[in-house]
């Protein structure tokens, strides 16, 4: 057992061991706070041979101190002051440095209350075996401990405290080596106290410490000390008190205007409006795009983006033309640059040392900007106009934590990092924090003020581990905001009430059903789709007419027959917007028995369909086009392989694969007068996983989506049905006809691409219009490198603007057309199980062909507007959660070979920064940055960057080029964030980051 | 910021110096308080009680009466100023009923209520000051205060708080201490080692509880010798200024119980 023993605190040393002080919290109470303290004689002093002390049998300093240094040949041993970890823990933490360090509790103390992380460098340094450390708790040794006197800072006591344990220590070694009678005296060791702060040299100095500077006492080092002196930080040199006087609160950024002044502002154009994209590259830097300019409008630097989160809608005030600036091309990882910044303590930092550096790396920027290269607009955030803030999936950064017992019940403040880069870390007051690391967490940012450098949340619920699989599933459909609960009672009220069962009445004109249906069940009907597609919800046939031409039809599921206005299930799907799917799962828009069942086109069924039928001419005109509720009879699901080696099958000559050759024919003519009219051949990195079962879904694979000519086929005949269908809604309700447009991008967005291609190429792009670009990305070849047209595809694709629905009567005419597909108009009609708009556009169909009235809300301009902006907003986020599924699964394949070797692959450099560069891997279909070391040559205008290698030659790698790169996943140690992390490999440099 | 501290430091070191296993400084002033038949100011470090104990006397009110035992009536006020904040307590707050009902609980099968029957007696505790071990000073404070009024008590109860940061036990806690780790307080009659009282309000593992249980009990002995010292020098004290000079060594005093003094 264990012996209890009370300690006592005689009351004669209260002085000393008590401790009375009134503290102001953050909402302005006053506390008063009562501490108390146990001096003791048993506190250890590290030093071995030391009869007085009770040492525990640990590794001791040696008795004799370390002879290194030229200064003090009789042995010595350092006390770093606070300044010495807070300024040089590179230093500290040198193989090459390791004399006796004799670590105060003050000290420690202090780093640990000015910053976290560096507290938790310096607890590993003392833990680690290749250092002698000795930490020695001077405040709670009766000798040693001090108490602030009146009218002394903090600062000026701990100093004090420092200077009287070295002195104790001083006089201690004299104990612990006593003139022995007779003999010559032993020479015995000093104790220095090291310190920058010329202040604390001078008062030791008059108390008869010994002093020294670090970069002093490194010099006297002898072997390694250059090696050393290069590891020495240059802050060190300045005196700089511990501790920054804090003037209470500092306001960090502006204040935002009042709402009134923002609003009149923006009326009469002083300010402008637009919504606040983060920059992916670098946390300092943000854009908004606004109307009134052609370019994005620049915000650099903290004060500048002035508290907008990505998303949020803001009032900026643009700058004088003089200020514009270019955007820079370096990256900053936030993480990187802010690691050793302090949770807690943040909030009452006012001009410190990050703020400097951010300074400096921004202020570095500008001198790089070179007089040819254009620039844009550059401002500032004066007010928010409406924060879109939301719940964001975050994990908690280890090191910002003071303790990591999971079972502290302890409040702390710590850092969460959001999993989207273009997000600003946010604090957090939590009492789990131990318990939620490793895991992904959901955070919402409740304020964030002005004398606070990061936003302030609060924890929502944990999501998981992390790289679980239902964790990351979850936190991807949280992350772009995909609701994905399951459907209500209510809204399953609204199926059918057969259930599965329900089938398509006999044919009975007096059956609502049949009502005004055409029977098309006799017809050849297929359907084409990709492998283990359950929402088929369209269909083809074609036939030969009598009079040469060819009748073709495209029939779509008719949802809109069990979708109703303005039910509960009509409400869910106009909420949803979009199926979204991720790889190894699908979040359905409508209810699993109407989107797989009821109105999916499976083959020998009997199904209601919407038809569109057009008699085409074997080249293809359109004669005329009809559209018909009907209903139809599939004879087979065709997957896009099968379909495609039945066409090709000579053998066969049955009427399906005949109606096949013959759709294929028309949809190749159908392309072809498409592409001479100015369609684009868009490219987008598009990889397929492939998953060991559907089960386990364990990707074992990984590769890129081909291309069938029956892809083709279905698309041309899926875009035509959506012309027709456009031009007929359009006709008939000219103000709410839903309708999709891509508006041809502003010239601007081509600009860089351009002058790359100009510069590292010799080639043009002709962007004058979409079939100018068609043509001249035709042209973009590289005999040498067949993979180089694709890759100038994406990044063209990425200079356009997305597609969006829009409802007719809100837009100029002229705006109405599709500039990807050349096509004056165009909406979208052939899939409505799995889009929203799709289900609107059936509805107006069905009321232009007489067949059911509209429905009062789709009269309504503003009712449709508000609706497809929803559905636009849905759409967006599922392409980006369906995109960031297939990272993810990519990163567990990559994991997965990478346990077995190194994954090496081909990518192209696509973007320079200054101390990096954007790679693209196409057979992954990821992007990944290659960072380096050092500062390597970057040439802006050249788009290259010169980077040294192992013989001493500089290589230069420049856009364009086909680089070798090794491709790992990497956990973050303080975040648990998995990161694809990419080194160049071929051509072979120096040294990669 | 109470999380920038540490609970229990490399050095094996508690934020005031202390070690694991050690307990804060006890003050155990006996003195008289006004017309208290036993009173007694204890402090446990910073957390400092008084407690007075009247009775027993014959009961106020005759719904309280008990035919065959004595009625305990507690009653506990939290100083205003005991806390950093500034905080009144009304007379009726549940927390403090609670609190004033647990440590009734706790002396219930200490004190000899046979011997009074139809009797009352009134304890007012009054919490001068927290920091942590605020349960814990009530009951030992109580103890003394009923010793001290004379009142018949089968044994001691002494009270220890124990908590567990990580694995590494930590007895007496300070309010810091008490808002990291779980925490339980255990009230141990020594001499028999019954348990008269077992308070947790924080979560901890049943692997970590029989150990801490141990200590936190063994601790109650600890405190035991304290508490009975304290009781003997007042007690000497006492007899010496009623002149009536103290016996011999080892002789015994006759206001002092055998049951007192066991060993």
């Amino acid at each position: 057992m264990v012996e209890i023993t009370i300690r006592k605190r005689p009351r004669a040393e209260a002085v000393v061991t008590q401790r009375k002080f009134f503290k102001k919290t953050a909402r302005g109470k006053v506390i008063k706070v009562l501490r108390e303290r146990y001096l003791r004689n048993d506190v250890g002093c590290g030093i071995s041979g030391c009869k007085t002390c009770t040492q525990p049998a640990q590794i001791l300093l040696p008795s004799g101190g370390s002879a290194e240094s030229k200064l003090f040949l009789n042995g010595h041993f350092i006390i770093p002051d606070t300044n010495v970890f807070l300024a040089q823990m590179d230093l500290m933490e040198s193989n090459l440095f390791n004399p006796p360090v004799i670590l105060l509790q003050t000290v420690l103390e202090e780093v640990r209350h000015r910053s976290l992380p560096l507290y938790n460098r310096l607890r590993a340094l003392v833990k680690s075996d290749d250092k002698r450390i000795w930490v020695f708790y001077n405040e709670f040794h009766s000798e040693t401990a001090v108490v602030r006197v009146q009218d002394e800072t903090p600062n000026d006591r701990n100093d004090r405290g420092i200077r009287k344990a070295t002195a104790w220590y001083s006089s201690h070694i004299s104990l612990i080596n006593p003139p022995v009678r007779g003999q010559h005296p032993k020479p015995k060791p000093i104790v220095v106290l090291l310190t920058d702060d010329l202040q604390n040299r001078i008062k030791g100095e008059k108390e008869g410490i010994k002093c020294s500077s670090v970069r002093e006492y490194v010099e006297s080092l002898g072997d390694h000390s250059a090696q050393l002196l290069d590891l020495l930080s240059a802050e060190g040199d300045e005196i700089e008190p511990t501790r920054v006087q804090s003037s209470s609160k500092q306001a960090l950024y502006p204040e935002y205007l009042p709402l009134s002044a923002v609003f009149a502002g923006v009326k009469n154009g002083q300010l402008h409006q637009g919504h606040f994209n983060a920059s992916q590259y670098n946390y300092l830097e943000g854009s908004v795009l606004t109307p009134a300019f052609s370019r994005p409008v620049l915000l650099i630097g903290r004060e500048n983006m002035n508290r907008a989160v990505h998303g949020d809608v803001v009032a900026i005030e643009i700058f004088d033309e003089k200020d514009w600036k270019v955007p820079v091309d370096q990256v900053i990882d936030q993480e990187a640059a802010l690691k050793n910044d302090d949770a807690e303590d943040s909030e009452d930092e006012g001009e410190d040392e990050m703020f400097v550096q951010e300074k400096k790396a921004l202020q570095e920027e500008r001198l790089a900007v070179s007089a040819g290269s254009s620039k844009q607009p550059t401002g500032r955030v004066v007010g928010i106009i409406k924060r879109n803030w939301r719940a964001y999936v975050c994990h908690i950064d280890s090191t910002s934590l003071s303790s990591s017992h999971a079972t502290s019940l302890s409040q702390q403040t710590v850092f969460a990092t959001p999993v989207s880069r273009l997000l600003p870390r946010i604090r957090l007051r939590t009492r789990q924090a131990p318990a939620l690391i490793g895991q992904k967490i959901l955070v919402t940012i409740d304020r964030w003020d002005a004398t606070s450098r990061y936003p302030e949340g609060h924890f929502v619920r944990a999501l998981g581990k992390v790289e679980s699989k239902e964790a990351e599933q979850e936190s991807l459909l949280l992350e772009f905001d995909v609701p994905y609960r399951p459907f209500g009672k209510a809204i399953l009220d609204c199926l059918p009430p057969e259930g599965d069962s329900w089938v398509v009445p006999p044919r009975d004109p007096n059956d609502p059903v049949w009502r005004d249906r055409e029977d098309l069940r006799a017809l050849d009907v297929c359907s084409i789709d990709p492998p283990g597609c359950q929402d088929i919800d369209d269909a083809l046939h074609a036939r030969r007419l009598s009079n040469g031409n060819i009748e073709a039809g495209v029939h779509i599921a008719d949802v809109s027959h069990f979708v109703h206005p303005e039910t509960p299930m009509d409400t869910e799907a106009a909420a949803r917007g979009t199926t979204v799917y991720l790889v190894d799962k699908r979040i359905d828009m409508l209810p699993s028995l109407l989107g797989t069942n009821l109105c999916s086109l499976r083959p020998f069924v009997e199904r209601l369909a919407f038809s569109v039928i057009w008699e085409l001419t074997p080249d293809a005109k359109i004669v005329n086009a009809r559209f018909a509720k009907s209903v139809i009879s599939s004879k087979s699901a065709f997957t896009y392989e099968e379909a495609q080696t039945r066409k090709d099958d000579k053998t066969r000559n049955d009427e399906l694969t005949e109606s096949i050759r013959v759709l294929n024919s028309l949809a190749q003519k159908l392309k072809a007068g498409r592409m001479a009219a100015g369609a684009l051949n868009l490219a987008s990195p598009e990889v397929k996983i492939y998953l060991e079962s559907s089960e386990s879904s364990d990707p074992i694979d990984v590769e890129q989506k081909k291309l069938l000519e029956t892809n083709s086929l279905v698309e041309e005949f899926m875009l035509l049905a959506n012309i027709s269908v456009a031009q007929k809604i359009q006709e008939t309700f000219p103000q709410t006809a839903v309708l999709r447009r891509h508006l041809p991008p502003p010239q601007t967005n081509f600009e860089k691409l351009q002058d790359i291609l100009q510069k590292r190429k010799g080639m043009n792009l002709d962007v004058s219009s979409s079939g100018a670009l068609a043509a001249s990305l035709d042209k973009c070849e590289d005999p040498e490198l067949p993979a180089f047209n694709t890759l100038v595809r994406i990044m063209a694709t990425r200079c356009m603007l997305s597609a969006e629905y829009f409802c007719s009567g809100s837009v100029a005419r002229d705006t109405f057309g599709h500039y990807g597909l050349a096509s004056p108009i165009y909406t979208h009609f052939t899939s409505p199980i799995r889009r929203y708009a799709d289900v609107l556009v059936h509805r107006q169909l069905a009321a232009s062909i007489g067949y059911s009235p509209l429905h009062a809300t789709l009269h309504s301009k503003g009712h449709v507007e508000r609706t497809l902006d929803v559905v636009n907003r849905r759409h967006r986020m599922a392409q980006m959660a369906g995109r960031a599924s297939v990272e993810f699964y990519v990163g567990l394949v990559l994991k997965a070979r990478g346990g077995e070797s190194i994954v090496q692959e081909e990518a192209f450099v696509i973007r320079a920064f200054r101390n990096g560069l954007g790679v693209f891997v196409s057979k992954l279909g990821i992007e990944g940055l290659v960072m380096f070391k050092g500062e390597p040559k970057y040439d802006a205008d050249n788009y290259t960057l010169t980077v040294p290698s192992p013989e001493n030659e500089d290589v230069t790698i420049a856009v364009f080029d086909k680089v070798v790169v090794q491709v790992e996943v990497e956990k973050d140690k303080n975040t648990q964030r998995g990161k694809v992390k990419m080194t160049l490999v071929d051509p072979p440099v120096a040294r990669t980051l | 910021m109470a999380s920038r501290v540490e609970i229990l430091n490399d050095g094996g070191f508690r934020s005031d110096g202390r070690k694991q296993y050690e307990l804060r400084d006890i003050v155990i002033d006996l003195s008289q308080q006004g017309s208290a038949d036993g009173s007694v100011v204890l402090s446990h470090g910073l957390t400092q009680v008084s407690a007075s104990v009247f009775g027993p006397r014959e009961a106020k009110m005759r719904s309280q009466t008990l035919h065959d035992r004595a009625n305990i009536n507690i009653e506990v006020t939290f100083a205003p100023f005991s806390m950093g904040e500034r905080r009144k307590r009304s007379r009726n707050d549940k927390r403090v009923l609670d609190f004033a009902s647990t440590i009734k609980a706790t002396f219930e099968p200490a004190i000899q209520t046979k011997l009074y029957p139809r009797s009352q007696i009134d304890i007012y505790i009054n919490v001068l000051q927290q920091d942590g071990g605020v349960l814990q000073a009530c009951i030992n404070a109580t103890t003394l205060a009923l010793a001290a009024a004379g009142i018949p008590l089968l044994d001691f109860v002494c009270a220890v708080t124990g908590g567990v940061q990580s694995a590494s036990p930590l007895l007496d806690l300070t309010t810091l201490e008490e808002n990291d780790v779980p925490h339980l307080t255990v009230a141990v009659m020594p001499r028999t080692g019954n348990i008269t009282l077992l308070t947790m309000e924080t979560r901890l593992h049943v692997d970590r509880f029989e150990e801490i249980f141990q200590l936190v009990t063994s601790a109650g002995h600890v405190l035991h010798k304290e508490m009975k010292a304290a009781i003997k020098d007042r007690t000497r004290t006492l007899v010496a200024a009623m002149s009536v000079a103290p016996k011999a060594v080892g002789e015994k005093d006759p206001l002092y119980s055998e049951r007192m003094d066991d060993s």
